[in-house]
């Protein structure tokens, strides 16, 4: 077994070499380069940690952005209906000041004709009794050859007309 | 003799042997030739740095071999923050430094590069080095201990809910069983990385010398133990990512003692 037969001329050399080569790794790769790999993994870590950060600070800037903008819609929507309401109410109020002025100028009309229709009812009424107390005083002249004056004619004629 | 030069020595292939003429080398006495097994911690350090710079891009979408390479510190730093919590984090340097140093270590030395005439040589099959690390874990946890709690660190020998009567024996067993952490750290190491190189070895001697034995052998014993072999192959690269997990999970554990005292 060389590791026992061999031990007291090699040991020295042994320990010697290793302490030499595991000085190297130790130096030059555990304290050299291992604390570089490590803050390379750990920068790594820390860019996903603040770009995920930055990610949700952008998500919650959208959903709060969005929110804004809906309450916003919501108000212009209320807004644009009582605009409408407000437009609807004075186009009725001004229909309804224009069917009054038009009913008013129909109603002067009707009330006019009327008046006109009377009249002439009451002067065809007059013309008809003149008519007829002519007519009523021929017919005595000749039936009768009794000449009747004018003003009997027409009382005679107008207690028959109107009873 | 041909029978005798035909002999597989399971052991052989942890022998040491100075390289490049450096036999001669010493300091103070001591000699520190350039073995085969110091070449074995060149070339492990040297494929760990490669490993690692490949994955130093620093880009912050990684490729795949950053990816490779930030899943192991990442698996570091779970364990560490798993078994220690947040005061863990200063020592991912020395725990990736000694899981990738092993690891690297127990998969080189597992490749097949004998095919091209070379001889891949497993280190951590030696305690002298896996007794130098577990030391080394052992030291750091004694001085983060002592530095972080003085005196108080000995309470560790104490556990919660021991009562008055059995405080002449609990506090010597937990010292006992703190004290054989570093051999068990390092014996477990070797003793795994030895076994499987053992008996990977004894298993490809059965395939060659019932092979070299005529063709019926082969039939009944080399092509059996060949499958075998295929099967404790993928064991063995289980078993060298386990043991380097499981010297970095004890070495966590035990700077956990030290950090946070019960």
């Amino acid at each position: 077994m060389p590791q026992i037969s061999q031990l007291a001329e090699t040991y020295s050399s042994q320990i010697f070499w290793l302490l030499i080569f595991f000085g190297f790794v130790f130096f030059a790769i555990g304290r050299g380069m291992v604390p570089k790999v490590m803050a390379t993994v750990e920068a790594r870590d820390q860019q996903i940690a603040a770009d995920l950060a930055a990610a949700e600070a952008a998500r919650n800037a959208a959903d709060a952005e969005e929110e804004a903008w809906r309450v916003q819609a919501n108000a212009q929507r209320a807004e644009a209906q009582s605009v409408i309401a407000a437009a609807k109410l004075d186009a009725a109020k001004a229909s309804e000041v224009r069917l009054a002025s038009a009913s008013a100028a129909i109603d002067a009309r009707v009330g006019e004709a009327e008046a006109r229709i009377s009249a002439a009812r009451g002067d065809a009424l007059k013309e008809i009794e003149t008519v007829a107390a002519e007519a009523a005083s021929d017919i005595v002249a000749r039936l009768a050859g009794v000449t009747v004056d004018a003003a009997a004619a027409q009382g005679a004629v107008k207690e028959v007309l109107h009873g | 003799m041909a029978a005798e030069q035909a002999k597989v020595d399971p052991m052989h292939q942890f022998t040491i042997e100075p390289l490049f003429g450096t036999d001669h080398w010493a300091i103070a006495g001591y000699n520190i030739a350039f073995t085969n097994s110091a070449l074995w911690m060149a070339i492990t350090a040297v494929v760990l740095w490669v490993f690692v710079a490949g994955g130093l891009k620093r880009q912050v979408v990684p490729g795949r071999w950053q990816m490779a390479v930030e899943s192991f510190t990442g698996f570091i730093d779970n364990l560490l923050a798993a078994n220690v919590g947040p005061a863990g984090k200063k020592y991912v340097p020395y725990i990736f430094s000694i899981f990738m140093f092993i690891l690297f270590a127990n998969l080189l030395g597992l490749l097949p590069l004998a095919l091209v005439g070379l001889h891949p040589f497993t280190f951590t099959s030696h305690f002298s080095v896996t007794g130098v690390l577990a030391i080394l874990s052992f030291a750091i946890v004694l001085v983060v201990g002592f530095w972080r709690h003085g005196f108080h660190f000995f309470s560790l020998f104490v556990p919660h809910g021991t009562p008055l009567w059995l405080m002449w024996l609990i506090p010597v067993i937990e010292l006992v069983s703190f004290l054989v952490r570093p051999f068990s750290l390092a014996l477990r190491l070797f003793v795994a990385m030895m076994a499987g190189h053992v008996l990977l070895e004894v298993l490809s001697s059965f395939v060659i010398d019932s092979t070299n034995a005529g063709p019926g052998w082969a039939a009944m014993i080399g092509i059996p133990s060949f499958v075998l072999m295929i099967a404790i192959c993928a064991l063995e690269l289980l078993v060298a990512g386990i043991q380097a997990y499981v010297f970095a999970l004890l070495t966590s554990l035990y700077l956990n003692d030290a950090e946070n005292l019960h």
